[in-house]
């Protein structure tokens, strides 16, 4: 699609989803009904239809690495920890575990009634057999830093050990044991994520690369597979073996492919989805006036930021201009006037965990006026002013919102500091080959979402050797700190350590954070059970339909 | 005519395979590759899928190696969809599109045809203007706003036919794309029979048929439709290809499981193989409709044959 015809579809959807008004859709129809007299009855129907979003690239949870995949893994396999409706941990294959004095050792006690989706008893020894290929560098896995806290994952993956060294045992038939490295204390979260979960050695050796097919693949979770139409859905059915089945209330649930939003959006307001995968984000005052009790808005556990290039001038060695440039920003005007989706303005880089105390900038708590002030001087400082004006270039991927963004920042800084920049799209491949080739970029658009829960998914990234650090960002005592934390068993003190690394990283501003993301979607008024989390996981073994 | 068959189809060999070349190392020349993540890989990992996938082999020999594997109908494995090979993506997406493009372009001919025709014979009439004001709407309104604007009236507002998705692959669930798709192509065939009925109408062959006195509908259907839809059916060549492979907006906006999408997530991922191998599947199709093409003008016009 060239570029202008896409700008043109763009406007045309906008136009045609705009001018709708309410119709027959949601807003106008009487909805007391819903959950019938008592508001908790159920549908006889237990069906969820929901837009996932683009296709998902594999049902084999050791080569995920989409969103798409994972919404759905989820609901196929189970980790030895599970996650609530809310996003808590809680207890998932294993029903308790033990933790050493040293933070190193992990003891779990597996239910002895969980089984797989064909009716196997599900051993301690599958999950051996899982984590091994999951860190086996032969399994191609894209996401096998998942498992790295494992003792010698990294040397497996490197080749430079055999995987039966990996530190995973089965001490009994329900009893498993995980050694780690160091003492990681997020390796909780890690274990409900899609490379902590068990696969089905006997499928897999049965069918190879045809396992995930229907009719193949052997699950653990609340659902089992029925259908995969590339492009179309995938169909999951109630999985009879679950351990916990007794509560699973929907019978099948559709994870529809959903590449374009408005699309989604007209499917979403024909009734034919429960729910979406997300809004576009120009629909957002329609939806607000129209649909406002089906929008749901969440905090999501994502930072948009710009990294500055210090590796070339100008920005190398030269933090006041870094600085100057970051508090010329004026953070408000992008989330509430250019998003307006609910979006958090921000002055850190790891956005709020809990346990973890967030950091800012020192000038966070000024006024936006006293930025400027600082930012100009800074800028005097850096040797910049009215006779020598910097010239820089923003680059970032092509899309509406980051252009958006980036012609705002463009001017903010011409009108605070008289910064000429330029702007510069690439398609999103070439943009992640310059970006890390770190030669032609200056300032770049960066976002991240956390594949955990814990700061550490954050910070770890801005490590010298980091393969996502993009800016590159080198300092061996941020270096240090990050390390240090990794060994630290206390909690608290680990968490300092962080908070501290994340402090440096604000001084020396190799990036600068612009805000927190959310996650706006539509939810049809008689999907119960549904609870927004910051990770946006939503296992569907909790969801349930209200008659309506 | 055999001949003339025979050196067509051999025509057809080195154009596939120019196709197939230029394709091969354009793609491979786009900066960015199927394995660059915002997280560069493990360097053990990103070699190995590298050597899985035959990346790290010499240009030339991969090609060598993808050309055996086309004579193998063997597409290779798709980069982006793990699970799958990209022959059982095109097996898979193809009848997807097929369906919808064969009905889109036999309503197509049918409207397009008979309301060209109608034009034509009552030239400069009520029905004349109004078909040709209808068909230039047709052709300006693009689909990507005829086909949400469908979507909008009628399966979000009056909620008669569903707004997109397979369904339960009945026939209401074909209504909303065929029509936005056909919408384009009826109005574009009518232009082109009006047209070049209104030239055949004015030769000597049917002036002749009229002055021997047969009857009207036996002038226009046996001796004026024939020669009137010769470009036609050059046009209805390429355009049956282009329909049939899928339309990346229609299949898009009404959430269809065809091949069209898979030219552009294909290439916007750089998934070498899959984008390959659609673009080679296209080219077959248009190359062997083309032929057809060829074939039917023989049929239509005899000057063809005995050149």
């Amino acid at each position: 699609m060239s570029k202008h015809y896409g700008v043109l579809a763009m406007l045309a959807a906008s136009l045609v989803a705009g001018c709708g008004g309410a119709g027959a859709g949601g807003a106008g129809e009487p909805q007391a009904q819903i959950g019938g007299a008592s508001g908790t009855e159920l549908a006889e129907l237990q069906v969820l239809r929901v837009g996932n979003g683009a296709e998902l690239q594999t049902l084999d949870p050791h080569h995920a690495e989409d969103t798409a995949s994972f919404n759905v893994q989820m609901n196929l396999y189970e980790g030895l920890v599970a996650e609530a409706a809310n996003g808590d941990l809680v207890p998932g294959v294993a029903k308790d575990w033990t933790i050493s004095e040293d933070g190193k050792t992990y003891v779990f006690n597996m239910r002895p009634e969980a089984r797989w989706s064909n009716g196997d008893p599900l051993t301690a020894e599958d999950f051996v057999y899982s984590f091994r290929r999951g860190v086996d560098p032969k399994t191609l896995s894209v996401y096998s830093y998942i498992l790295t806290p494992l003792l010698h994952a990294d040397d497996i993956t490197a080749g430079k050990r055999p995987v039966e060294d990996l530190g995973v045992r089965a001490i009994d038939e329900h009893t498993l044991e995980i050694k780690l490295a160091n003492p990681t204390p997020y390796f909780l979260g890690l274990l409900s994520h899609s490379m902590s979960t068990p696969v089905h050695r006997a499928t897999l050796e049965a069918h190879g690369e045809q396992w995930t097919r229907p009719g193949n693949l052997v699950g653990n979770g609340a659902f089992k597979l029925d259908e995969w139409v590339v492009q179309s859905h995938v169909k999951v059915v109630r999985n009879p073996y679950y351990w916990d089945n007794a509560n699973t209330k929907l019978e099948e649930v559709y994870f529809y492919a959903t590449e374009d939003q408005n699309a989604e959006l007209q499917r979403f307001r024909a009734l034919e989805l429960d729910m979406t995968e997300i809004i576009p984000s120009a629909q957002i005052n329609f939806l607000r006036e129209n649909y406002a009790k089906e929008l749901v808005v969440a905090p999501y556990l994502g930072s948009y930021y710009y990294g500055f290039n210090v590796t070339r001038p100008p920005f190398k060695d030269n933090p006041k201009l870094r600085r100057a440039l970051s508090l010329a920003v004026n953070r408000d005007v992008i989330t509430k006037q250019i998003l307006n989706v609910g979006q958090i303005s921000s002055y850190g880089f790891v956005p709020p965990i809990t346990g973890y105390t967030q950091q800012n900038m020192v000038e966070a708590s000024w006024t936006q006026e006293q930025r400027e002030a600082e930012a100009k001087k800074l800028y005097a400082e850096a040797g910049y002013g009215p006779d020598k004006q910097l010239r820089t270039q923003i680059m970032y991927n092509t899309q509406e919102d980051h252009r958006r963004i980036a012609v705002a920042i463009q001017q903010m800084w011409k009108q605070v500091l008289g910064v000429e920049a330029e702007i510069l799209n690439q398609e999103w491949k070439v943009f992640i080959d310059t970006r890390n080739r770190k030669v032609d970029t200056q300032v770049y658009r960066q976002g991240w979402i956390g594949d955990y829960n814990d700061p550490f998914t954050y910070l770890e990234l801005m490590r010298s050797t980091a393969g996502q650090n993009d800016t590159g960002y080198n300092n061996p005592e941020y270096d240090r700190l990050v390390a240090a934390s990794q060994s630290a068993a206390e909690p608290h003190a680990r968490m300092e350590l962080l908070q501290e690394a994340e402090r440096q990283l604000l001084a020396d501003m190799p990036l600068m954070p612009l805000y927190i993301y959310v996650r706006p979607r539509m939810v049809q008024p008689w999907v119960g059970g549904y609870e927004s989390n910051i990770m946006d996981h939503h296992r569907h073994k909790y969801t349930y339909i209200l008659k309506h | 005519m055999l001949s003339y068959t025979i050196r067509r189809l051999l025509g057809a060999i080195p154009t596939l395979l120019i196709l197939i070349g230029v394709a091969f190392f354009l793609i491979r020349a786009a900066p960015g590759g199927p394995f660059d993540r915002e997280r560069s890989l493990l360097p053990e990992i990103e070699a190995n899928l590298n050597a899985a996938y035959h990346l790290d082999e010499p240009l030339y020999q991969q090609f060598g190696r993808y050309l055996w594997g086309l004579l193998h109908f063997d597409f290779g494995p798709s980069f982006q969809y793990r699970d799958y090979t990209v022959t059982e993506l095109i097996v898979q997406g193809f009848p997807v599109s097929l369906t919808l493009g064969s009905i889109a372009i036999v309503v197509a001919l049918l409207v397009g045809i008979s309301a060209g025709s109608i034009a034509a014979l009552k030239q400069n009439s009520r029905w004349d203007h109004g078909v040709m004001a209808l068909s230039m709407t047709g052709i300006s309104i693009p689909n990507f706003v005829m086909a949400p604007l469908l979507v909008l009236v009628f399966a979000v507002n009056l909620r008669w036919l569903p707004a997109g998705g397979l369904g339960d692959g009945s026939l209401r669930n074909l209504v909303l794309p065929v029509t936005a798709l056909a919408l384009p192509q009826i109005a574009y065939l009518a232009r082109l029979t009006r047209g070049s009925m209104i030239e055949v109408l004015r030769s000597n062959f049917v002036r002749t048929a009229r002055a021997q006195g047969l009857p009207t509908w036996q002038v226009i259907v046996r001796h004026a439709l024939k020669p009137a839809l010769l470009p036609v059916v050059s046009y209805l060549g390429p355009a049956t290809a282009h329909v049939i492979t899928g339309s990346v907006v229609i299949e898009q906006i009404f959430s269809r499981p065809g091949l069209g999408r898979f030219f552009v997530t294909g290439a916007l991922n750089r998934d070498y193989t899959l984008v390959m191998g659609v673009v080679v599947f296209y080219g077959v199709l248009i190359i062997v409709f083309n032929f057809l093409v060829d074939l039917a003008y023989a049929w239509l016009d005899p000057k063809v044959r005995y050149r």
